[in-house]
């Protein structure tokens, strides 16, 4: 499953890119995209485990930049 | 300055404030204690977010960031007393994170606006005949919507009543108004010029045209290039590296200072507090923020204003591959030609004067809707009435015979001619030729092709003037077709009689002919040629308006179905190439120069936020460059 979500406060790109990394080396992400200019985080997972992954996604997200704010 | 945010007004006059009070700090002759804490007013107003930022991530074991070195540099010049530099460096790096984040935010604003093609309300029909606005995703299948004049067609539908012309500029990128009346697809993003239309919608608002556009430019950015990959990983090691010579940098010379006896040359006349200061330097260019956000940027803004142009590009790593084409491939039919018989010339024979062949021709055919019939009554400038004709016999595959003016005519193909034991001429022309007899004997011919596009060899010629060193046409039809159309169009090399898998061993040949960094794009009209658009580097389907197959196969669409968009985008992708290089070039020159002059002593903290802020805010200015396609968009 391939879902998009739309950040706010995301400010620093080389965050949006560690974000990217990290969350890429989740066990069950196929793929994920982190754009710092489209402030929009695309996430391609495990349809079963998908909430799990993604709350894992947002638990990083916070770790690397507090303020962002993940849309779910 | 209007255009600023209000965090952005925030900063704008903490910036100031921090300024005036600097100034203030640096004239008062104040001694003692005195002189360090009136610093610590500015440096306070300009810095605490900063700090505070870098403690919590620190807290959250993040450190390395941008906010993290900034405190550490300014804390570390505060403790060797350098109390004005730190104010300033933090002064100087919030200008230059203001002056980024506006950058950034007109960039997005412009991307925004380039995408600012969807409709958001519909004008649906209610049962008694009225009409209320709708969010166009609440528009079922079969429901009827009303496009008023001026109002953008709101989703994909056939049009029930009224006539217009559309404005299609925002799927093609020229405003060529489209005629529409009843029957004829609307799609949804062109602008209703005239009249009013009932449009019956065909495709939920998910699947409409512009919806499709939207993802496809969205999503284009997930797909990166080649020096978006090299950045990110450049980043991942540079920041640390960094980081640690900034450690080595202090702790060695400061460790021989401390040890050795006697100093040797190189440490001559420094104290460990310059080592220091030295470190500091470093750490404050050791963020990577130029590239990571500028070369992204770049991407996005070429594939946004390529779509303005409408051309989509599926990925930036296709925009890439596109800048270093060196094989383009094309497809004949309907790629550089029309795709449309036209009537090149009338070879009349006896007494036959040419209208006269023409016209006979076109009033025997006049009742058959062959693509030849068809081209006959478009090239005979007579009216054809149907009271001058009289028994039509149609023979399949070889032609028509009717009574005209009371004359026999027969018009077909030399199967036709030999069946009535007529003796034809050829004709050196190639095309297509459809033969004409009056009573039993030979009046003549007409010669009948597929004409190449208006804009076909001015495309050619661009696109050879733009680096692609070899042009190849594939084509089904005949040699001679094949070659004259070639040598018209100034096209390297062609293959004819070709069959379909023909063409994808030749693609695949031309793959092995090409230099291992040239790429080989082909270009077809994307419905008979899916699996050459997927075997070639790079697939460019054309006339892709509305359709569906052609968008899903290739990985560049071009809207419209002009040959010199394949120039055009060339054009683009060179153009945000050549700015990913520069800003490469001008990012790693100005850290790396900095961070070696800084190494001895030669740089001050002043050319190290430069080198940080400084260097990311130009690169950014550079990258909105890429967005700028008004100058692609005259017409050739």
């Amino acid at each position: 499953m391939k879902k998009r979500f739309q950040l706010t406060n995301l400010d620093c790109a080389n965050c949006a890119a560690k974000m990217e990394t990290a969350i890429r080396k989740l066990d069950g992400v196929q793929s994920a995209t982190v754009s710092f200019l489209t402030q929009k985080m695309t996430v391609e997972a495990d349809e079963a485990r998908f909430d799990e992954i993604m709350a894992e996604a947002v638990r990083i997200c916070k770790k690397i930049e507090p303020d962002c704010v993940v849309h779910l | 300055m209007h255009h600023f945010s209000k965090a952005q007004q925030t900063m704008l006059y903490r910036i100031v404030f921090a300024a005036v009070a600097l100034i203030a700090a640096k004239l008062l002759p104040l001694q003692g204690v005195w002189a360090p804490l009136s610093y610590l007013l500015p440096y306070a107003v300009i810095g605490w977010d900063v700090l505070f930022r870098a403690i919590r991530n620190i807290a959250n074991r993040q450190v390395f960031d941008e906010n993290f070195l900034m405190a550490l540099a300014t804390v570390g010049a505060f403790s060797t007393n350098e109390y004005a530099e730190a104010v300033f460096v933090m002064l100087f790096y919030q200008i230059g994170e203001l002056f980024q984040d506006y950058a950034v935010g007109k960039s997005r604003a412009s991307i925004a606006s380039l995408m600012d093609i969807r409709p958001d309300s519909a004008n649906l029909e209610q049962a008694d005949g009225s009409f209320r606005p709708v969010d166009p995703e609440e528009v079922a299948v079969g429901a009827v919507v009303i496009v008023k004049p001026g109002e953008r067609v709101p989703l994909d539908g056939v049009v029930l009543e009224g006539h217009s012309a559309l404005d299609t500029a925002a799927l093609t990128g020229e405003s060529v108004p489209r005629d529409v009346g009843p029957g004829d697809t609307c799609l949804s993003g062109c602008v209703n010029q005239s009249g009013l239309l009932r449009i019956r919608v065909t495709r939920p608002c998910s699947e409409s045209t512009v919806s499709k556009i939207l993802d496809l430019v969205e999503n284009a950015s997930e797909k990166k290039a080649a020096s978006e990959n090299f950045i990110t990983r450049f980043a991942r090691y540079y920041t640390p590296c960094v980081v640690v010579a900034a450690a080595a940098l202090f702790l060695i010379p400061s460790a021989l200072l401390t040890v050795l006896p006697q100093t040797p040359a190189f440490l001559a006349g420094t104290v460990w507090t310059d080592w220091l200061h030295r470190a500091l330097l470093f750490l404050v260019i050791s963020c990577p923020c130029a590239l990571v956000i500028s070369v992204p940027l770049s991407f996005f803004g070429g594939i946004g204003g390529a779509s303005k142009c409408g051309i989509l590009i599926k990925g930036s790593n296709y925009l890439e591959a596109l800048a270093k084409a060196e094989t383009v491939v094309f497809d004949k039919t309907g790629t550089l030609t029309k795709g449309t018989f036209t009537v090149t010339a009338i070879h009349p024979e006896g007494s036959f004067s040419p209208e006269q062949l023409l016209e006979y021709a076109a009033l025997a055919e006049q009742f058959s809707d062959h693509p030849i019939s068809v081209s006959l009554r478009s090239a005979c400038p007579v009216v054809p009435e149907p009271g001058r004709v009289s028994g039509v016999e149609e023979i399949a595959g070889h032609g028509v015979c009717a009574a005209v003016d009371g004359r026999k005519v027969c018009v077909g193909n030399s199967r036709l001619m030999e069946r009535q034991n007529v003796n034809w001429l050829p004709c050196e022309l190639p095309g297509t030729l459809v033969h004409v007899t009056v009573d039993g004997f030979y009046a003549g011919h007409i010669v009948i092709s597929d004409l190449p596009k208006d804009d076909a060899r001015a495309a050619i010629a661009d696109l050879k003037a733009s680096g692609v060193h070899r042009t190849v046409m594939l084509t089904g039809d005949a040699e001679a077709v094949a070659k004259a159309v070639a040598a018209e169009l100034g096209i390297d090399e062609y293959h004819a009689e070709l069959l379909p898998s023909d063409k994808v061993d030749w693609t695949e040949k031309l793959l092995a002919g090409k230099s291992p960094k040239g790429k080989l794009a082909f270009v077809g009209d994307g419905i008979n040629d899916a699996p050459v658009l997927t075997r070639a580097d790079i697939g460019i389907a054309m006339g892709a308006l509305g359709s569906d197959a052609a968008i899903e196969a290739a990985d560049i669409v071009l809207m419209d179905d002009k040959p010199s968009k394949i120039a055009t985008a060339m054009r683009i992708s060179r153009k945000t190439v050549r700015i990913v290089r520069q800003n490469i070039t001008l990012a790693l020159v100005v850290k790396f120069g900095v961070l070696a002059l800084g190494a001895f002593g030669l740089a001050s903290m002043w050319a190290a936020v430069f080198a940080d802020v400084g260097v990311a805010f130009l690169a950014i200015l550079n990258a909105t460059r890429c967005l700028h396609v008004a100058e692609f968009r005259r017409e050739p």
